[in-house]
This record gives C-alpha cells, structure tokens and sequence, in this order.
C-alpha cells in the first residue's frame, strides 16, 4: 500500500467514527505503540540517508496529517456531543421569576426632601418641634393673645393633659418653631420648619392632620422685597419652571406685619405655575409677611436691630400641585395601590444636580 | 360680609364699575370671596299680565291662565298658586328659561292633558327669599314685558368679601367705602350725606330710659332711648330690599332697622319692647341659675362671668350677643327701647365661645366696635325708627363711660422701606394716613393719631417706642399697593451651600429610603387612634378633650395601631400581601418619641411555580427587616443581643427586643394573636417597631487603611449538639470568642432535630471562617484550633456531633 493510500484509508476511518470511543480505537490502532503509521515511522531509523531525506518528510507528512484529523474529529464529536446535551437542557424563558420587591416613599416625605434640598441652597437649616404644643408657644408668643379672635380661627384640639398654669393642645400650624429657634439661636436665623399640623376640620379638602412648612428669616435689614424674592426663587425651583408670578395681598396673621397672602400665577394649559404672560388664575398657597416686633420682643431679641419675614405654606398642598393629586384624604389611608401610584422611587433621592423633581 | 354695588355706592362716591372695585377691594385686603349678580340668573324673567284664569279641566287645584307676556299674542300656563287670579301682573318665565330656585330649565309641556307655555313664578323659584305660597304679586302698574330685574331694583351685583380678624371697621359697609376712597376709589361721603339727611336732628321730649351698668368692665357704656308709639309691620320695601340682597330675612320694621345699622355702620344695636319690660334695665353679670331663652330659640343659662342686660324680673339679652326672645319687639309693639351700648371684646369672646353661641353681634363686639360711635349710632338708628315706624323719642340715657380710643404712634415714615422694602414718598404716606382716618402731625419722627374705628392699629398705652409703628406701615403700603413691592435677593453666603441636616435628620432619611429600597411602602396615618387601640398598646398618655370623632381622641403610644388598622383596610381590599412602614412621633407621658415601624402582613412569598406555596411572613422576615434597618441607620449590628419581648402586644414566643448595651433599639417579632383580633385582623402578622431617639449619635468614622490579607482564608464546618433550650447565639458567640485572632467569622447554617440525636436536642451547624495573616496555617495549627472551638463550644452545653 502506498503512504498516500494509507493516509487516504486512515482518515476515512476516522471520519467514520462516530463516537469518542470510535475514534479512540482508530487513533490506537494508527498512532498507538504498534499502530500502523508509528510502525511506518519506526523504519525510518533502518533507512539510509538518502532514502531517509526522501521518506522522512513523507512519513511525517502523513503523520501530521493523521494527527490533525484525530483532533479536528475529536472536537467535532464533542461540540455534537455538548450541543445534544444543551439542547436537551432547554428552559421556557418565558417563565416568570419572581418580582422584584418595590417599595416606595410617600409624596408628603418626597416633597419635605426637596424643600430642604431648595432650601438647603438658600442657607437655609431644618428645624423642629414638638406636635403637643402649650397655648404660650402656640398662640400667647405669636400674639394672639387668649380670647382673640384669631385663636377661633384655627378650630384646636385640646389635650385632657396639662401641667398647671398652662394649656397643652395639638400645634395649629409650624409657627411655634419660630419661636422655639429664635429663642435659642442668636440671628442670623434661616429656617425652614416642616411638620405635622393638626385642626378640627374634616372634609374633601381638609383633614385634621396635615402638614405645614414655615420659612424664618430674622437678620438685621430684612425687608418684604427679600421675601418676595425668596417666594419665587422657591417657587421657580420647587416647580421647576424658569418664570413665575406673584401677587401680594394684604392680609392678617397675629405674629405678621405687614402680614402678605401670596398668590402664585397658574398656567391651566400646563398645569403649573407661570409667568407674567402665561399665569391665567391665581392660586392661594402661602401666608407670610414680616414678623411682628412684638414676637421678635417676647423671643428676648430687640425688634429695634433685628426684624425679619415668616412664611408658611401646605406641603400636602404643594404635592398636589406639583404631582396632581386631587384627594387630600387619600393621604393618609396607606391605600397601597394609591402609595404604590403616587409615592416615589427611594432611589429618587432629590439633589440639586440631579433635579429637586421626580 | 356682603354688600351690593348700589349700597356701597350710598357711602362711597365713584363712578367704578364692579371689576374696578373689586380688583381694588382684594388689592388692599379686602379679599373679594365672590361677587353674584342676580341680573345673569335673573335676565330672562319678565313681567306679565294674567288675562284670565280659568279651572283646569282635570285638574282642581290647577287653573288655565292666559297670560299676556309683552311679546306677541298671549300664552297658555298651567298654573297650581292659589293666589293666581285673572287681571294680576306677575313675573313670567318662557320656555327655554331656567328657573335656579327649581333647578330645571321650562319647556313647552302638556300638563294633565292641557299645554302649558312658560311658568309664572314664586320668590323661591327666582332664589329671591322661601316664598313659595304662590306666585309673585306686583303693583298695577307694574310695566308689562319689562325685565323684572330692572324694575325690581335686583340688577344690582352683590359683593362677598372675607374680611380678616383684625379688620373690624369693615364688617359695615361705610367702612369697606373709607377703604376703597382711600385707595382713591372715590369720595367717601359724610353720613348724613349717606342718609340722605341735613343732620340726625330728632326732636325728643321725655326723659330718657332708666338704665345704668353695674358691670363697667363688661359693659363700660349702655346709651339708650325710647321711641313711643311706633308701628311696627313688615319694613319699608327698600330695607326689605337691601336686608334680602345680602342674604338676610326680614322680620320687622324695628328689627330690619337694626340689622341694617349692623351692617351699614358695623354698629349692632338692640331694641327691646317696652311692655315686656319690668321696670328699668341694667348691664350687669349673670347670676347663678339665670337662663334666658334667645331669639335663635334656644335658652341658655348664663354665670357670673358674663354679661346680660335685665330688668327688675329677668333677663333680656345675653350682652353684644343676642336678644331675649320674652321682650323681641312683634307686630303689637308700640313702645320700643333702643339700646347702643359698647361690650368688652375679650369679655365677648369668652362668653360666645363658652355658650358656644355665634351672630353677627358678637362677631362685631368681639372685635372692638368703634367706641366713638355710640352717640352717632343711637341717632342713625332713631332717625330710621322715626322715619319708618313714627313715634316720639325721649331723651338719651348715658350710663357709663366707653374706653379713650385715641392712640398715639410714633412713626418714622424711614420704615417703609426699612421693612417692606419700596419706597413710597413722605407726602404719599401723609396723604394715605390721612384718608384712612389718621391725624398726622410730621416731624423728624411723626405723630400719627388712630381713628377710634382702627382697633387693631397701635397699642393703648404703648410701652415700646415701636408700638405700632409697623402697624403704620402696613396701612401705608396697603393702600399705596403691596404687589408694587419689588424682588430683591437675600445675601447669599459665599461658595457652595453648606449641609444643613441634623445628624437625626439624615438618619431618618436614610431609614425611609432604605426600606423603601427593600421593598416596603410608606404610610402616613393619623396622630390619634380610638382609645381601644391605643389601651391594646399600652393606653395613650395624651388624650384630646376636643376629638373629631371618639375614634380620633387618644395619641398614639405606639406607630404599630395605625398601621395594623391600615394593613386591615389593605387586606379588605384584596392585597395579598402588605408591607408598609411610617416615620413619625410617639407620644409618651415623658415627650414625643421619633420612632420607626414596619407591618408585614398577608404573604412573604406568593406562590409560584418554583418555590411551590406560598409562605407567610414569619419572625425572622420581621428580624431580618430591623437588622437591616438599623445597619441602615448606622447602630453596630454586630454588637447587638437579642431579648425576650417586653410588652404583651408581641407574640411572647416569636419576637424578640434588639438591645445595644442595655438600650432597646428595636422590638421585632410576631404580634400576640389577641392584639391582632382587637385589630379584627387574620395572622400571622410580622411587625418592627425601631425607637429612633434611642440610637447612638451616628458618626462620621474616619477609615483606618487597609490592604486585603495575602493569604487564602479557609473555613472548617463543625455541628454541635446542644439542649434546644440553649440559644442559637449563645453557641455562635461562644465559637467566635475561641480565638480572636484567628477567626473571622461564624455562620450558623443549619439546624436540625430529631430522633436521632435525642428529645430535647438540636444540632446546630456552623461555619468558621480562619483568616490566617502572616503564614498559611498548617494542619497542627488547624487542628489546635478546632480543639479550642470544641472546648468553647462545650462551656456553653454543645457537644460535637459525632
């Protein structure tokens, strides 16, 4: 048989060898220790050298030749032999895996987070105080004095409790924090104070509990302009428009004067507040005004170097606004399906560079 | 308070339409809540001429009218009034017209058979007073196809203003007329001008009534007159007219007039019939047992802290607040006492909120009425009753002194710029105070003097030299426009805003997005819980004494009630599966508490085609929560221990306190079974309460360098059997303490019992991690180790499983 025969004999062989363990007898019975092509090489060694020159290059030929079709038979056998065994490993990827836990945080929280974020911009720190208030801090500091008018306007919920000489009740609005900061801190003062509030009133659009955020300012030279410059550069932002209108009021608070009912121009067409040209409503959303000397003079400072401005506002009202609820009630229903439709993401953390709105 | 455009137009002398006054009414404080013009809803209705009247065939209360509208040939109505008569003229509606008394818009119709055309029609039915006993009757003369509008006089707008507290010269129309022509709406009128009188001259004969005041705080000053031999039948139509416009019933001459003073001037009066009356009249206090029944028609009894007005036998008038209905003047009085007296506001106040008793009286009174208007008042008052119920006056009784009301400011018109930041000229301010009212005497300071009506500008017996002095200014940029108040910016510190948040601050804020992260929903329920969630939490310290409702009186002691009560409502409407979470107070008898709490209610896992059923929340899915919330938060997890629950409300068995020291920070676990049913709420519920006042101060901790080990770290699996009395942890902190160096971690990961290994026993598996750090360890090493866990293991009862 000539070399080129037996090459041609060999890989047929190993073509037709259709298991691994086919192969495996061909490549022992070819490149084995008496395997046909090793006997072919072993008589190299017997050849003279002429003869060698010419034989060796073809022996070796052949057997390289032999070698890389055992190896190229080999893989093919085992890709054949892995895509049989994937193929019968298949999966319905169309199953469903198990949802993805998705919890959210409440719109009232989301909103305070962006204000103190505004804010925060402005200079201006957090501050807090207690729910269960005394009538001084309440009403008395804020001159409103008892049996004042004023006091009926706020509908208060008594406690039974109440050390003597003083009447505790429920905060009727954020402004006794004020108080508190300004008879602990020196001036300047900048504070937002945001929190539970609490009147006798229930209907589509009041709710005994609500939440407020009062705004102080007390330095030396304070005016209404700064206020009314401060009230549309937190309007602008909070909204994130690039303009907006507002209209000052005047109006009455006790612990205000001049006391300012701020009106915000509202766009219907868009649905937020606007400029000049684009306002078509007002809407009523903050009291303010300058703090009245004589709650600057019953915090212990001397209204005569230090004035300033207060503002307040509601934050279940500006989420309103802001992400179009409609019932204030639902606020406070943990309806799931309402919290998991309004509330928002705990990865929309608000940030001035990422935006205040989610 | 409300007021029509004719009305204000008797006191203020303008030519500004309704748009003008009211831009200007809102521009200076006089918020205009709404203006109706009755002319819009009322244009349609005209005045007709009933031909002939005729019964309805099927019909015996119907009649067939023909009706002769202005327009064309007459029309057929059915009509059902009693009073429609052939030859009547009446106020007719077309088809097509809508009737806003009935609320439905007419149209041709066959009424039992018979067509009707239109409608003529009732007060009611025109929203213009309850008459409904049958159609509008008008004069003879009234002008056929006429609006009846224009010639009713209704074409007339009517104002609703929301006037602030402090505001109590314009709760009359005279005063909201000074505003507006301060604000250069028009001239203000002097009053006899407004009543269309030379002067309030009344020729009285007599002398006056026997009254005196005993109570001079409550009462300071009582003037009174008598007016005798008075008429007193329904009033004149124009007052009937004025009174209905702005909502108001008339009921009598003698009364509508004071209604009307009330209104027109801010200045509420009294009249009380003479012959009902036992002797003189005094202001005095209440007395024990006293009781009056008012005109409202309820009876009210009165203390020793409030004022009343008496005869010699009872009661008559709860002071400034309301009448007595024993001595209301009726249609038989013919001698009539008037009585304009000034009240103590605070004494006012205190009374109404304690009879829990509202009118327009008192409202006036407890805001300070002008106290130099009493004399004025009486006259304005006996001039209306001469005029429109005729008799003789007495002579006036003064008894008792009103306060001084004149005020003193010292102003600096530097101020308005200094606080409110516009600058309005010297001479401006001058004039405005001027026109309000305020006498101005300028200087390096000024001396600005407070009409008697402006109670709420300036102190009486100011003590600071500031005393009103931003009152002033106020008034002044009021009426000169505070939307004129231009923006200017607030300084801003130098470089890039500075954090502001507290450490406690942005803890909470980490907590709510952490849990929110993994997966639970935030709530925001109510501060106040019914009582009998609250005792199932230990009893509420707090209570309301004004509650909403009964189920909104006690504040909670716990986070946990609100939302157990929310994971109910949730449940109820079909979810499966409820995590929800809150931030917010406690309140405890010691303060209010910032805390934390999450509910797990309804299914951990749904069911699901690979992990077969579905499994519960259980107590370690609640452990596993405020593990993670407090790691959240910043507490040193790893140096937590676990306690039994302390309260009743916890599963005594599946729950469990996480404790830093001897501090509580968290109690977690399975609610007792008995609280979920006062809850009316199916378990097993898993619930985390997180005390977050009682976590130490978080802080900002400096990281030491590191480089990790070199060395392969190994671990060696050990299980030990132990009594299943013995604490899991017990066991794990015992191995983790056999060498500090060596080890760096132990995991429990299984745990088994059975009979195996005998009753009452648990094997508990756990892995060691070795962190070796200058050389690979050696089997000798290992193995000394192994020993050392082994021994440490069997100080606490463990021993290794064979």
């Amino acid at each position: 048989m000539t070399t080129d025969s037996l090459q041609a004999d060999i890989l047929a062989q190993i073509t037709a060898a259709a298991t691994p363990e086919a192969l495996e007898a061909v490549r022992v019975a070819v490149m084995g220790k008496s395997g046909s092509v090793t006997a072919l090489l072993k008589t190299l060694g017997g050849m003279a050298p002429e003869q060698r020159q010419v034989e060796g290059p073809r022996l070796n030929g052949l057997r390289e030749a032999v070698a890389a079709a055992l190896a190229a038979r080999k893989t093919a056998l085992e890709t054949a032999a892995l895509d049989a065994r994937l193929a019968a490993e298949r999966q319905d990827m169309t199953l469903p895996v198990a949802p993805a836990l998705v919890g959210s945080v409440h719109p009232v929280s989301q909103v305070m987070d962006e204000l103190a974020e505004i804010f925060a911009d402005l200079g201006f720190a957090v501050a807090t105080g207690p729910e269960i208030e005394d009538d001084w801090h309440n009403f008395s500091a804020l001159n409103s004095p008892e049996s004042h008018p004023a006091r009926a306007m706020h509908d208060t919920f008594y406690m039974e409790q109440s050390p003597p000489g003083t009447r505790m009740l429920l905060r009727t609005h954020t402004s006794p924090v004020q108080i508190r900061t300004m008879m602990t801190q020196a001036p300047p003062i900048r504070i937002i104070a945001p929190g539970r509030v609490y009147r006798s009133d229930s209907d589509a659009t009041h709710t005994p509990m609500f939440h407020q955020i009062e705004g102080l300012v007390i330095d030396k030279g304070t005016t209404l302009a700064q206020l009314r410059w401060t009230l549309e550069t937190f309007i602008k932002a909070f909204f994130e428009v690039d303009d907006v209108t507002l209209r000052f009021r005047p109006s009455y608070f006790p612990f205000t004067e001049p006391s300012v009912e701020v009106d915000v121009g509202y766009s219907s067409k868009t649905g937020k507040p606007a400029g000049a040209g684009e306002a078509d409503k007002w809407l009523e959303v903050l009291g303010s005004g300058m703090v009245h000397p004589r709650v600057i003079a019953a915090c212990g400072l001397d209204p005569e170097i230090y004035q300033g401005f207060a503002f307040g506002t509601g934050v279940d009202r500006l989420a309103m606004l802001k992400y179009g609820m409609t019932d204030l009630r639902a606020f406070f229903d943990a309806d799931l399906r309402w919290l998991k439709h309004h509330g928002f993401s705990a990865f929309d953390v608000p940030t001035l560079s990422g935006g205040v709105g989610a | 308070m409300k007021f029509t455009l004719s009305w204000l137009k008797e006191h203020l002398d303008t030519q500004a339409g309704v748009a003008e006054v009211s831009e200007t009414l809102t521009r200076i404080g006089l918020e205009v809540d709404g203006i109706d013009d009755p002319s819009a809803r009322l244009a349609a209705f005209t005045i007709a001429h009933v031909l002939s009247a005729e019964r309805h065939p099927q019909a015996d209360k119907l009649q067939v009218l023909r009706v002769d509208t202005g327009a064309g040939e007459p029309v057929q109505v059915v009509c059902g009034a009693p009073n429609a008569r052939a030859g009547m003229k009446g106020v007719f509606g077309a088809p097509g017209t809508f009737v806003p008394g009935s609320g439905i818009t007419l149209k041709v119709a066959a009424i039992r058979g018979v067509e009707s055309s239109g409608m003529m029609c009732s007060m009611r039915e025109l929203e213009l007073s309850d008459e409904h006993d049958g159609i509008i009757a008008l004069p003879d003369d009234a002008p056929v196809g006429a609006r009846y509008i224009d010639w009713a006089g209704l074409a007339d707008p009517v104002f609703d203003v929301a006037i602030t507290p402090n505001r109590q010269d314009c709760m009359g129309v005279r005063g909201i007329a000074r505003d507006l022509a301060a604000a250069g709406l028009g001239r203000l009128k002097p009053l006899a001008e407004a009543y269309r009188v030379a002067a309030f001259e009344t020729p009285r004969t007599g002398p006056g009534p026997a009254i005196h005041t005993d109570d001079p705080a409550g009462c300071p000053a009582f003037h009174a007159c008598t007016v005798s031999g008075v008429s007193n039948g329904p009033s004149h139509p124009w007052l009937q007219a004025k009174l209905r416009a702005i909502g108001q019933k008339p009921i009598s001459a003698l009364v509508d007039i004071t209604n009307f003073v009330m209104f027109d001037l801010g200045r509420p009066l009294h009249v009380y019939d003479m012959a009902r009356l036992e002797g003189g009249l005094v202001a005095r206090k209440g007395r024990a047992g006293e009781a009056v029944q008012a005109l409202n028609g309820k009876t009210y009894t009165v203390d020793e802290t409030m004022t009343v007005i008496a005869d010699n036998a009872h009661v008559h008038d709860i002071g400034g607040i309301m009448g007595g209905m024993a001595s209301g003047c009726s249609a038989t009085t013919t001698d009539v006492l008037i009585e304009c007296a000034y009240f103590d506001p605070e004494s006012i106040a205190r009374t109404g909120q304690k009879l829990m008793l509202t009118s327009d009286a008192r409202s006036r009174f407890e805001r300070g009425v002008d106290p130099a208007f009493l004399d004025d008042g009486l006259a304005v008052a006996t001039h209306l009753v001469r005029e429109l119920c005729g008799g003789t006056a007495s002579e006036i009784t003064r008894a008792g002194t009103a306060p001084e009301a004149a005020k003193t400011v010292t102003y600096r018109p530097s101020r308005v710029l200094g606080l409110a930041g516009i600058d309005v000229a010297e001479d401006e301010q001058a004039d405005i105070l001027t026109r309000l009212g305020f006498t101005v005497a300028r200087g390096d300071t000024w001396r600005v003097t407070v009409p008697s009506w402006r109670r709420d500008v300036g102190v009486a017996g100011a003590s600071e030299r500031w005393d009103g002095e931003a009152d002033l200014v106020e008034e002044v940029v009021r009426i000169h426009g505070l939307d004129r108040v231009i923006a200017a910016p607030l300084p801003r510190a130098e470089g890039v805003a500075r954090p502001t948040a507290t450490p406690a601050q942005k803890q909470e804020r980490r907590l709510r997005r952490a849990l929110a992260a993994r997966g639970a929903d935030e709530a925001i329920s109510w501060s106040f819980l019914p009582p009998r969630e609250a005792a199932a939490f230990g009893g509420a310290a707090w209570t309301l004494a004004n509650p909403i409702s009964t189920d909104m009186a006690a504040m909670r002691p716990s986070l946990l009630p609100g939302l157990l009560s929310a994971a109910k409502r949730n449940a109820d409407r079909g979810q499966g599966s409820v995590r929800l979470f809150e931030l917010g107070q406690r309140y405890l008898g010691d303060g209010e508490h910032s805390t934390a709490a999450l509910v797990l209610a309804g299914e951990a896992r749904a069911r699901g085609w690979q992990t077969g059923s579905a499994a519960m929340f259980d107590a370690y899915d609640a452990k596993a929560e405020a593990l993670a919330a407090l790691a959240a938060l910043g507490a040193p997890v790893d140096r937590l221990s676990v306690a039994a629950p302390a309260d009743g409300w916890w599963h005594p068995g599946r729950a469990g306190r996480l404790v830093l020291g001897k501090v509580a920070l968290a109690d977690f676990g399975l609610v007792h079974p008995a609280t979920l049913a006062a809850f009316d709420l199916k378990g097993p519920v898993a619930a985390v309460e997180l005390y977050l006042d009682a976590l130490p101060p978080a802080r900002r901790k400096a990281r030491a360098a590191y480089a990790p080990p070199a060395l392969q770290a190994l671990s060696r699996d050990f299980a030990f059997v132990v009594d299943d009395t013995v604490a899991a942890d017990t066991l794990v902190r015992a191995v983790a303490q056999a060498d500090k160096a060596l080890i760096t971690g132990v995991r429990l990961f299984d745990r088994f019992a059975g009979a195996a290994i005998g009753v009452g026993k648990v094997s508990l598996a756990i892995e060691v991690t070795l962190q070796p750090t200058t050389a690979t360890l050696t089997d000798a090493e290992i193995e000394a180790v192994s020993a050392r866990i082994i021994a440490a293991a069997a100080k606490v009862g463990g021993t290794l499983r064979g």
